[in-house]
């Protein structure tokens, strides 16, 4: 009852900071996510394609996604120094493994079938690609994103030992005073609300882009 | 129009599929291809629109190489239709069909149309082009895969054993559809398939493949009469080649061709006339042309004495009917199952040609007694 009404008290007299730490949170998140995508989606359609590359890239990406998050970041730190941008980045290589192995799972399912359809029927590459494999695996490929998403949200509270700023502030805060349960939770409570609301909107995204609900679309 | 020159292909170092095949085949004609699994039809049809290449030899279409032209190009005037039919199922039922339409680039207005005119095609009502295709049963969803190959009107059309998973009453339905569509639309067809009935019902000309190479070219009577060899003759199964034996296997072999017919412009009275002359219950109503309109009989008259003064008034326009090529195995058990009296014979523009009764099959019956003493099996089979 005691931390309930701290945190509440908490929440009241620092609004807008939380408000402003829980928008840059989420900012450095999609960031990390977005970049990722912009690379890992293209290399997952590539070594659908060239077979022969999966494998290294695949443990390439693995390895990466292997290494502890803290170890990354003082390596990051190293090279970049601190702030924001080394965050994004390491959140970024973090998310390449599950964008561009759902990319690769999604476009490699797609029915043989159907590629030989487009095939015959006088698409080019770039065509089975844009009509046939993308649309066909966008579900598989959300839910890549939604992962990584996820995943992005929980490692970002780290951001705070490079001075990243983000949610981590106030969970690091709250452990260095005592009797700081309440503002840790002050933190971690709006971390996790932001991971499983991430979760579930791109839950519903991916199932809408699933082509098996297509009828319910329109 | 579609010629095979030495064609060869090789899988790997060493792995014949297809052998050294030389065909002709000419426009408009459904030919079916066939032979056990593995004989490499599958690898013969798709070399046609170079989903597979050849390793030698030379495909032309019109006297045009295929290697000399774009495959995409190439693919896009060429019909394609597989077993697994392939529909998109993140597609509509319409853009399903206009799909080669939209890669060439037609407006939509006009690729709209075409929709709308292919469904009517297949009887299916227009709705369905706004569905997807899950929401379709399996037969639909091949009468769509048919219409996709259809609709940038291509001359050529490569089928690979469309109907085969299909149950066999619907494909019997499919089949015959498919092959009134084809004779409408002139399209020349290469049909791959293992069914021997299906091919026998639907080809000009059968190519029967073994290990990679063609074994026999034939109509299918001429297939059924003179096997090339043992491997054919097996292939096609005794029972079959003892039916046709008599060597009578098409409905304008044996129909009669002066059918009792009537105009439908003249009176109820001059039908009953025509009736008592001719000795007959029903008459086939016709008009300036020779089309058939359809059907009168002496109940008909007898019931619309009163109200009705002309034929036309009372013609009955359902009926069944046959071409000229039907065969007459066919046609009799649709007879006998519809216990239908008699079929008229027409020819594609409706135009009549003749009819074959239960009395035409008996003397087929008796013909084949006095002609051969063994076929005395027939006479049973027929009955
Ligand atoms: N991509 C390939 N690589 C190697 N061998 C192949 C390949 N495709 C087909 N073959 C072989 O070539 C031969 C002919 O194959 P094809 O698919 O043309 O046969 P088919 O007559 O269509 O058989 P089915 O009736 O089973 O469909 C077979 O022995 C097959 O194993
Ligand atoms: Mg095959």
């Amino acid at each position: 009852m005691d931390i309930l009404t701290k945190l509440m008290n908490y929440y009241s007299q620092n609004a807008a900071y939380v408000w402003a730490e829980i928008y840059r949170h989420f900012l450095m998140s999609a960031y990390g996510v977005l970049f990722a995508a912009i690379i890992g989606i293209p290399i997952g359609i590539l070594i659908a394609k060239y077979s022969r590359l999966s494998p290294w890239v695949m443990s390439l990406v693995n390895v990466i996604q292997t290494i502890p998050a803290l170890a990354m970041l003082a390596v990051l730190m190293l090279v970049m120094g601190l702030g924001t941008n080394t965050l994004v980045l390491s959140l970024f290589l973090y998310s390449l493994l599950p964008i561009v192995k759902n990319t690769y799972t999604g476009i490699t399912e797609v029915d043989r079938t159907l590629l030989e359809a487009g095939h015959a029927m006088g698409m080019t590459r770039m065509q089975v690609l844009k009509m046939v494999e993308l649309p066909l695996s966008l579900s598989v490929i959300m839910a890549g994103l939604r992962t990584a998403l996820v995943i992005a949200i929980g490692i970002a509270t780290i951001g705070t030992f490079i001075g990243a700023g983000g949610l981590g502030d106030i969970i690091v805060r709250g452990t260095n005073i005592s009797n700081g349960t309440a503002i840790i939770l002050a933190g971690a409570i709006p971390t996790a609300l932001m991971a499983v609301l991430a979760d579930f909107l791109m839950g519903w995204l991916e199932r809408a882009l699933s082509p098996a609900n297509h009828k319910h679309l329109r | 129009m579609l010629t095979f020159k030495n064609v060869s292909k090789v899988y790997g170092k060493t792995k014949k599929a297809v052998n050294s095949l030389n065909l002709n085949i000419n426009k408009g004609e459904f030919i079916c291809i066939i032979g056990p699994s593995g004989c490499g039809k599958t690898t013969t049809m798709k070399m046609i629109n170079r989903l597979i290449e050849p390793s030698e030899g030379h495909i032309l279409i019109e006297g045009k190489d295929i290697m000399d032209q774009p495959k995409v190009k190439l693919r896009r005037d060429i019909g394609y239709v597989i077993q697994q039919i392939g529909l998109f199922p993140h597609m509509t039922i319409g853009e399903n069909i206009t799909l080669v339409p939209k890669l060439l680039q037609w407006p939509k207005e006009k690729r709209k149309a075409r929709a709308e005119e292919l469904i009517e095609l297949v009887h299916l009502s227009k709705d369905y082009l706004d569905r997807y295709p899950q929401e379709l049963s399996g037969g639909q969803q091949q009468r769509i895969g048919v219409l996709r190959a259809l609709a940038s009107n291509p001359p050529l059309i490569l089928m690979d054993e469309p109907f085969g998973a299909l149950d066999p009453i619907t494909r019997d339905g499919l089949q015959e559809e498919f092959k009134d569509l084809q004779q409408r639309l002139g399209k020349t067809i290469v049909f791959v398939t293992h069914d021997m009935d299906e091919a026998i019902k639907l080809a000009d000309r059968i190519v029967i493949m073994r290990d990679g190479e063609i074994v026999q070219v034939d109509t299918p009577d001429e297939i059924l009469r003179n096997p090339a060899n043992e491997f054919v003759e097996n292939f096609i199964g005794k029972d079959r080649l003892i039916q046709t034996k008599p060597g009578v296997t098409k409905v304008g072999q044996i129909m009669n061709k002066v059918p009792a017919t009537i105009h439908k412009e003249e009176t109820l009275s001059t039908a009953i006339k025509q009736m008592k002359e001719k000795r007959v219950d029903s008459l086939l109503v016709i008009d300036h042309e020779h089309h058939l309109e359809g059907y009168i009989d002496v109940e008909d008259i007898e019931q619309n004495r009163k109200k009705s003064t002309t034929v036309s008034e009372i013609v009955e326009t359902e009926l069944y009917k046959v071409k000229e090529n039907s065969l007459i195995r066919d046609t009799i058990q649709k007879m006998l199952k519809r216990h239908t009296k008699y079929v008229p014979v027409v020819d594609e523009n409706n135009k009549l040609k003749g009819i074959v009764t239960r009395a035409t099959l008996a003397d087929l019956v008796y013909d084949s007694i006095w002609g051969e003493e063994e076929s005395e099996e027939e006479l049973t089979t027929l009955q």
